[in-house]
């Protein structure tokens, strides 16, 4: 929240020019007949995507040419807002003239970025960059339709956030790499949820396969799991440094009782470690003297300097010990 | 021509109501709580308001009538008040009230929830109202209150209030009405019904934006929501906003004088216009004349998207809404379409039209021609309306919508 969001900003005034001019007359709307593309010596493709039940729906036309596979001719028809009819319009621009293989290369983003007024601003406000998305999808499915193909046979990567075109493996990467803990974070980096927010959870526009918060959830703990499985093999390997503290308050009584202690408890006294605190420089143990040694000369100075010695020679030469 | 088709989501202020309010923003501009002769030269006018609004409601003088800043507050004070004086101290804790409620009622309800009340949605028949038996077989012994619309925003179907009013006073449960939709637009009589709170709000009947009332049947308690002074007789603190008094009680005045007559008028103007648009092959509208406030129209039109008809309304001078205008940038179906059993294709094509007493018979004819322009333009884009086998003749009512 701040000054610019208290009062909400229109959502057509965030439209570029070009979506509105596609809206009031797209250039390609209309039909293409199976008898158009015979006259032609072509073959007619018709593919549908989305659903009037979510409120957007998208009729693709190609007509092909079978010996090149260049798409001469596209047309739509859309069931949905200005800038599904925009996105569907400026789809079916970017396809005529293209091999079918090349026009599954369009995504999106090509989609949106063809609306644009000025290349650094956006075409669509965020929650509208899903009617982009079905323009891609539709491409996809068409293309699908004239190989003999299944649709999902071009998507190489499980997409997360579509409207961003994020893949899963992205994600996961970039939480791992930069140690990402919230989605803020992961929008920041990737831009996935920034724009119709579907993916970030369940209950948003579309319904998702995959939702950011589940892929951080699975992410923060397989790291703290591989953390804990490092820690672990390091104290099997004996390298103090990278235990946890649980390992390293262990190993430190396990050295205290194996060389230490008894030397104590001869003279009558003991000790009891109270903390162990890493710090930039070295790693404290905090120690209390018991029995005799609570209040002995030597507790401060031979007896101290022998506890530190035989802990730094068995396990870091990083561990100061201090009485308390 | 321009013309403004969303008196649902607010109204031009009366030019008279301007009028009124003008002095008590620079000549009588004195704080009527002071003592002084500036702040007491206010009292007539704000006594006069005071009146104005009792009269137009039929309140009783026993009854308490608060203003507030809008009716989104006067409907979070009743059910956030009921919370706090029954729910939280244990004896009842249990709030009904509808799925197709305004979000001031909606949000508040899912916020309480959070806060440990008990809260039944009630869902609406075909019409898209409540009915009566339904609220009496849902109340509990553990029932603090009812709230349930005297009208709906969106398909302007009024509600059986006075019978659910009956049936709480019988069990002893106190009832809330959003009578936004209704003050000014239908008679309400709070002699006649058993109401003990009713909200309201003065820019849905040609007053300004940002005064409304709560009503406050005789000797219910109510804690308030603002502390502070004692403005309101103790009942809301905070300075009283003069102008906006004064305006709100002219223009209930106005809107409530002769009001058959001024229904008749609006109600000629919606019947032709929704005659008109019913010409239109495949559109539907939600709710029946005869029960529906006179001025609203709920229209489907198979194949056309709501965002996308109200685009091409806007290009054409038209002011429209898809629904509630809190969610016109809501990308999701109109909810209360769905609640009414629309299938979820047309509830992505509800446009609602929404008429006042400044509308014209000249606006009219315009919105029918444009609006039928719109349609045609859609359809010849439409993927939908495409695949719609041709109904012979084209089917096209008012027509209730089947689960």
């Amino acid at each position: 929240m701040a000054k610019n969001d208290l009062l909400g900003a229109s959502l057509w005034d965030a439209y570029s020019n070009k979506v509105t001019t596609l809206m009031n007359n797209p250039n390609h709307q209309g039909e293409i007949t199976e008898q158009e593309a015979a006259e032609h010596g072509n073959r007619l493709i018709v593919a549908d995507f989305g659903a009037e039940s979510c409120g957007d729906a998208v009729r693709l036309y190609w007509e092909v040419d079978p010996k090149t596979d260049i798409i001469v001719n596209s047309k739509f028809k859309s069931f949905g807002c200005g800038t599904a009819i925009a996105s569907s319009d400026i789809m079916t621009e970017l396809c005529i003239g293209k091999t079918v293989k090349e026009a599954v290369k369009i995504t999106n983003i090509d989609v949106e970025f063809a609306l644009r007024d000025s290349p650094d601003i956006p075409a669509v406000p965020p929650q509208k960059m899903h009617c982009s998305v079905m323009a891609y999808d539709v491409i996809k499915k068409a293309a699908a339709l004239y190989m003999g193909v299944d649709a999902e046979s071009f998507e190489e990567e499980i997409i997360v956030c579509e409207c961003a075109r994020v893949s899963l493996k992205t994600l996961q990467e970039v939480i791992r790499l930069n140690d990402l803990t919230t989605i803020e974070q992961i929008t920041d980096y990737t831009k996935a949820g920034g724009f119709c927010k579907s993916c970030i959870k369940p209950g948003g526009h579309e319904k998702r396969e995959y939702y950011l918060v589940d892929i951080l959830r699975d992410t923060r703990r397989e790291m703290d799991e591989e953390k804990m499985k490092a820690a672990a093999d390091a104290g099997s390997k004996g390298s103090f440094e990278s235990m946890t503290l649980v390992q390293q308050i262990k190993a430190i009584d396990a050295v205290i009782d194996e060389s230490v202690r008894q030397f104590l408890i001869m003279d009558g006294g003991n000790m009891e470690v109270i903390d162990v605190k890493p710090s930039e420089d070295y790693v404290d143990v905090y120690i209390r003297y018991l029995g005799a040694c609570n209040g002995c000369a030597s507790s401060a100075t031979g007896t101290l300097y022998a506890i530190e010695a035989t802990l730094k020679e068995k396990l870091s030469k990083k561990i100061r010990v201090l009485p308390i | 021509m321009q013309v403004y088709l969303d008196n649902n989501a607010t109204t031009m202020v009366d030019p008279l109501v301007v009028e009124v309010m003008q002095p008590f923003f620079s000549e009588i501009y004195g704080n009527p709580n002071s003592l002084h002769k500036f702040g007491t030269a206010s009292h007539p006018a704000i006594s006069k308001a005071i009146d104005q609004v009792y009269k137009a409601l039929n309140a009783s003088d026993n009854d308490d009538i608060v203003f507030t800043s809008c009716a989104t507050e006067s409907n979070n004070w009743v059910l956030k008040s009921i919370f706090n004086d029954h729910i939280v101290s244990g004896d009842k804790n249990h709030i009904i009230t509808t799925e197709v409620e305004h979000p001031s009622v909606l949000a508040a309800c899912r916020a309480l929830e959070k806060e440990g009340a008990k809260v039944t949605y009630l869902p609406v028949n075909s019409q898209g109202v409540v009915e009566p038996h339904v609220v009496r077989s849902f109340i509990t012994d553990k029932t603090a209150l009812v709230s349930v619309m005297w009208a709906s925003n969106e398909t302007g179907m009024i509600f059986p209030i006075k019978e659910i009013g009956e049936i709480c006073k019988e069990k002893g449960v106190l009832f809330h009405s959003d009578g936004v939709q209704a003050v000014g637009k239908i008679p309400v009589d709070l002699q006649a019904v058993h109401v003990d709170f009713l909200s309201m709000s003065a820019h849905k009947f040609h007053g300004p934006k940002g005064i409304g009332a709560l009503y406050i049947r005789n000797s219910q308690p109510l804690s308030p929501l603002l502390h502070g002074g004692e403005h309101m007789g103790g009942r809301r603190s905070g300075t009283l906003n003069v102008p906006y008094i004064v305006a709100m009680g002219k223009a209930i005045e106005l809107a409530t004088t002769n009001i058959e007559e001024k229904m008749a008028s609006i109600r000629a103007k919606r019947d032709r216009l929704e005659d008109a648009l019913l010409e239109l092959s495949d559109t539907f509208v939600v709710g029946n004349r005869e029960n529906r406030t006179p001025n609203t129209i709920l229209i489907s039109i198979r194949g056309v998207e709501g965002e996308g008809m109200l685009w091409d309304l806007n290009n054409g001078q038209i002011g429209a809404s898809t629904g509630s205008a809190c969610a016109s940038e809501d990308l999701q179906a109109n909810t209360v379409m769905l609640a009414i059993g629309a299938d979820s294709e047309l509830a992505h094509t509800g446009i609602r039209l929404s008429l006042s007493r400044f509308t014209t018979d000249s606006e009219i004819d315009y919105t029918i021609a444009h609006f039928k322009k719109a349609v045609l333009r859609l359809r010849a884009i439409s993927s939908s309306y495409a695949k719609v086998a041709p109904t012979p003749g084209g089917e096209s009512k008012a027509c209730e919508l089947h689960h």
